[in-house]
Formats: C-alpha cells, structure tokens, sequence
C-alpha cells in the first residue's frame, strides 16, 4: 500500500508485489509489497500475527501467495519450495537455530551440499572432508567471518557462536539475498553484538540482508530501511536515520492509524 | 568469535577444556577398558584355557549374530529411533530361508528321508529369502514410521510380535526339521581362509567373514559417507535436516531397512551355525542389541553413536559369556553383569557430555 513506492527502483534485487496469503478465515497477507535492493540492510518489523513469518515463507517458497508476485533478478518467478529459492541465491538463516547440533561446523555448513571424492569411492558417497573444510576457512577468510573451532561439534559452543555457524552457512551459499528471521532471538548481549556486526559485514560484502525482529534497538543499530508490518499489511516505512524507536513502535501497534480507531469502535469482544 | 571479546573468558575455557578432554577420553575408552579387563581377569584365571585361538573364534562366531543386529539398530538408534523387532525379523527370516531350502531341494518324500537331489539350488535360494524377509520387515518398519507418523518404539513392538507370532505359525512353535545338512557342513563351517598361526590353525567360515565384512562396510559407510552424515543429521536435529532439503523420510526408510537386512541375515546365519531355524531362541535379542549400542556410546536420544563402539558393546556379553562358562560359573552371571554395566556405562556418557554441552 504505502511503502515501497518511492521511484520503485528498478534495480531491486527482490520484489513482491500485492502478496495475499489467507488461512481459512484468517488473511494473514493483503496485499504486501515489499523490495531488497543491492546494499542494503532492510528490516522488515512488527508485532506477532503481523504476517512477517507468513511473509518470509511465501518469498523464501515454503509458502505459495494466493494472489501477487515475486520478481527476482528482474524476471518474475515462482519459488516452488524452499530448495528452489536456496538454489537461486537466496538463504535463510532460521530463529530456531536451525542447525544439526551433534554435527561440527564445517558439517553444518556443507549439510545437503556435500561434496564427495572423485573417482569410484565418491560414486559410493565417501566425503571428501579436506576439501569442504578447505573451502570453508578460504570463503569464511574472504567474507571476513570468524567462525571459531570448525571442526568442534556445535553442542560445545555457545548460542552465539552457534548463531555465527548458522549465518556464516547463508553467507557462504547466498549468492542474491540472505534473510533473517529473529537471529538474535536467542542470545545474550554480546553475542547479540557479535551477531549484529556479522550482518553489517555480509551487507559490505555486497549481498542484502532482509532482517526480521521485534527487537528495536537492533534494528536501529543494523537496518539502513525499516519496513513496517501490521496486520497483513505494510504500514510504513522508515528511515533509521531520521525516524525514532517510538514511531516504529506506533507503526507496528497500529496507535496513530485509522484502522485502529475504527476497530476500537466497532470490536465488541 | 564470542571468546575473544568477552575478558576472562578464554581462561575459563581452557581449563574447562582440559577437564572436558579428560573426562571425554575416561568415558569414551570406558567400555574398551571394561572388554580388556574382561580379556584379561579371565585369561589370568584360566590361562590357555581361555586365551587360545580356537576360543577366540568361538566367541567371534558366537558374537557375530549379535553383531550383525547390534551394527543394524545403531543406525537407528543414531537417528533418534528404535527398532525392537529385529530379534523376531532374524528369527522370521531363519524360517523363511529354511522353509524355502526346503521345499526346493526335494519332494516332501526325499526331504523326510533326508534326501536332498535339489540342495545345490535350494540352500543358495533359501538364503536369499531369508536376508530378503529381512529387508521386507525392515521396509516395512521404515515405511509405517515415515508414512503414518508413529513412533517407531510402537511400530517395530507391533512388527516384532507379527514377525514372531508368524515365525510360530509357519513352523507350529518348534525348531524346523529335515533342512539339508549341507547347509551347516558345506557352508557354515566351510574353511573359506585357513592358515596356521604357531601350533595353532585359524579357519575362517562364511559367517565370521560375512560378519567382518558387514562391520568393515558399516563402519566406513557411518563415517565416512554422505550416507553416514545424513544419518548423524537426522538424529541431530531433523527439521534442520529437511530445511537443507535432505529427503528425511527417504534416508529413515533406508536405515530401516538395513536394520532388517541385517538382522534377515543374521537369521541366515542360525541355519549356517546350527544347521536349523529355532524359533525358541533370540527372543531378547533386540534388548541385547540395543543394550550393546548404548554400552558402545550411541545416545537413544540420536546424533551419537560409532560402529566401533557397537563392535566393543557386543563383544563384551559374548566374551563374559565364554569366560564364565569356561570358569564353570552359571553363565547366568551374564545377565546380571551386562545390567550393570549397562546402567554405569550410560551413567558416565551422560557425565561427560554434561560437562562437554553447552546446550
């Protein structure tokens, strides 16, 4: 509706236009649009039940909208699963730690994407180990990501480096889009801090970071644009710089909208 | 990246590191120590009697049913489930392949009189049905836990009593009859490797090597392979399997059915060893099996687990077994030791990895 209107720069990197997704009864999505261009670090807030978790599926392909689009790369695409977006470029780094915990990082990393041996013993599945080790500490160097003990099984790190394992696993595959949803949900403060300049780094190396929280002094502190939902719909947009933790707030809570004043007279509960 | 940059931090690691190491390497070598103290308690009472070669490859061969289910139900167990019913899917898979050698090596006339003009066919093709049983059971297994969302603590409690109560049906309860006895002299005890060693003759049969084969195979594949990992994975944490788009179901259906496989020929080697398929026997196989993965350090609750560990845990009863025979004590004392350190073996693995886990 309101947002991402401005010039409608061309050069997007990912955009979704009039996205609606209803569940029974319940419209979780009417009518988003919402774009990623090149650089930047958008984040995409609102309270719970906005529709951003919702939102994420559709784009990542976990989800199909019943009605709007997705143009990415300039062509307009349907992601048919979430293996078919990963396979574009686009990687997400989950809330929940979606990591194999008994598994050590280079593991994590390489999980569903290994690579095997050449040769007969690689047609029977044996890992070739020294190369995705290898390619993990050159692509991490280059990415300039730390990602401590990489061949300690994650059980023995802590949440925050847990995190860094999970993120450094988008980075290293995310050739258009990485998106993150909640990824300091669960962390103390310094590693929340060490989770933040992770991002800001992926964002210098040239790829778009789309970063959903409800937490905002970090959004404050990371996004570049701050994209608000509410209610299935987006209600603002905001410019980190200029705008304060309190309009955001009133934005996501709906406190200066129309729509609210006239669910407050009409919603007899 | 979280170490650096929080003071104090890396010291408190590095002696926590240390103390975890060592802990780490008491446990993890816990339940070898426990098979060379075995060796060694009963080599010192019974000297030669005990430690001899031809005792050795007794207690190879009477561990290698055991084995072959125990390497089975550790893939299983590595990914976060159970399969209770290998014990009857062995002792299915033994009736089938007798029933089947059977029928095809003669008519029911010259079988009764021990005549078997047809055997050359029959015990090769009985063989095969039987591991085939295996790997059906197993399929089956793997098909009703990843279709139906059960558990496969229920599933395979169901399958067990299917497999055993038909095992029953088929042979009216009791130990078959009349099957070729080539299958136990020509095959079973078939010196396939001889050689001497000393004064002494080390002959390999059929079923020690299938049986070191198998764990060789086993081993490599757990550690080694995609195949292996995914497993780990699965165990570990399947929703993160699935968001790396890893077919779950598809691996879990294959890891049961290498556990029936297993187990179908295992129940072969009942035939090739005692020259019959008992249904009497093998009834707390299963318990036994699981008891030697978890003694090996597989965790029930997945993601953990060695083939070498399994090979230990399951030497260890057999090894027992043999040397309090052999000491002329009840080889019930078996059942009790097995208990024990069953529950002192997963006391100190919990140990450890409490002290090892940040989670």
């Amino acid at each position: 509706m309101i947002g991402a209107k401005n010039g409608g720069s061309s050069e997007a990197v990912l955009r979704a236009v009039g996205i609606e997704k209803q569940f029974g009864p319940v419209r979780a999505l009417q009518g988003v649009d919402f774009e990623v261009r090149p650089g930047e670090i958008v984040a995409l807030i609102g309270d719970n039940g906005a529709g951003k978790s919702t939102f994420i599926n559709v784009l990542t392909g976990v989800l199909s909208p019943d009605a709007g689009e997705i143009v990415f790369d300039g062509k307009r695409v349907r992601f048919a699963s979430p293996q078919d977006s990963r396979a574009r470029g686009i990687e997400t780094v989950y809330q929940d730690l979606a990591v194999a915990p008994h598994l050590d990082a280079v593991a994590n990393i390489f999980l569903g994407r290994e690579y095997r041996m050449t040769g007969p013993l690689g047609a029977l599945g044996f890992l070739d180990r020294d190369r995705m080790r290898r390619e993990t500490e050159e692509q991490l160097r280059a990415l300039r990501v730390r990602v401590p003990g990489l061949d300690r099984r994650l059980v023995t790190l802590s949440g925050g480096q847990r995190q860094g394992v999970a993120v450094a696993r988008a980075v290293m595959w995310a050739s258009k889009v990485v998106i993150m949803d909640e990824p300091t949900a669960a962390l103390g403060v310094a590693q929340t801090e060490q989770v933040l300049d992770l991002i800001r780094q992926v964002r210098n190396n040239g790829i778009p970071v789309v970063f959903i929280s409800h937490n905002m002094p970090h959004v404050f502190s990371v996004a570049d644009r701050i994209v608000v939902l509410r209610l299935g719909e987006v209600v603002a947009e905001l410019d980190p710089k200029r705008a304060e933790i309190n309009d955001a707030v009133a934005a996501m809570t709906g406190a200066e909208t129309r729509a609210e004043r006239a669910e407050g007279a009409t919603g007899g509960r | 990246m979280v170490g650096e940059s929080i003071p104090g931090v890396g010291t408190m690691e590095s002696e926590g590191k240390a103390r975890r190491t060592l802990i780490g390497s008491l446990s993890s070598s816990f339940t070898l120590l426990i098979l060379l103290a075995l060796v060694a308690v009963f080599g010192l009472l019974q000297g030669t009697r005990f430690l001899n070669l031809g005792n050795a490859q007794d207690i190879v061969l009477n561990a290698s049913q055991l084995l072959l289910i125990t390497v089975g139900v550790t893939f299983v167990i590595i990914t976060a489930g159970i399969d209770l019913s290998v014990g009857a899917v062995l002792v299915l898979s033994a009736v089938i392949a007798a029933k089947t050698m059977i029928w095809l090596s003669g008519t029911p006339e010259q079988v009764r009189a021990y005549e078997f003009p047809n055997q050359n066919v029959g015990i090769p093709v009985g063989l095969v049905a039987g591991i085939l049983t295996g790997l059906v059971c197993g399929l089956v297994n793997g098909l009703l836990v990843t279709r139906l969302k059960l558990p496969s603590f229920i599933v395979t409690l169901g399958t067990l009593g299917v497999a055993l109560g038909a095992a029953r049906l088929i042979t009216g309860g009791t130990t078959v009859p009349n099957v070729p006895q080539a299958v136990q002299r020509d095959v079973g005890l078939r010196e396939l490797v001889g050689f001497d060693l000393g004064s002494a003759h080390v002959r390999l049969t059929p079923p020690m090597l299938v049986t070191a084969l198998v764990v060789v195979v086993a081993w490599l594949t757990l550690s080694r392979t995609r195949f292996g990992r995914y497993t780990f994975a699965i165990g570990s944490n399947a929703a993160a399997a699935r968001r790396v788009g890893i077919n779950v179901d598809r691996h879990l259906l294959k890891v049961y059915g290498l556990s029936g496989l297993l187990a179908g020929v295992a129940g072969g080697f009942d035939l090739l060893r005692f020259g019959t398929a008992s249904v009497g026997t093998h009834d707390s196989d299963n318990l036994a099996a699981i008891s030697a993965a978890v003694i090996g350090g597989t965790s029930l609750f997945g993601g953990l687990g060695s083939i070498g560990g399994s090979v230990i845990g399951a030497f260890i009863p057999a090894v027992l077994r043999n040397g309090l025979v052999i000491s002329r004590v009840q080889p019930f004392w078996q059942e009790i030791l097995i208990g024990a350190i069953l529950i002192l073996a997963v006391y100190l693995d919990q140990r450890r990895r409490r002290t090892e886990e940040r989670m």
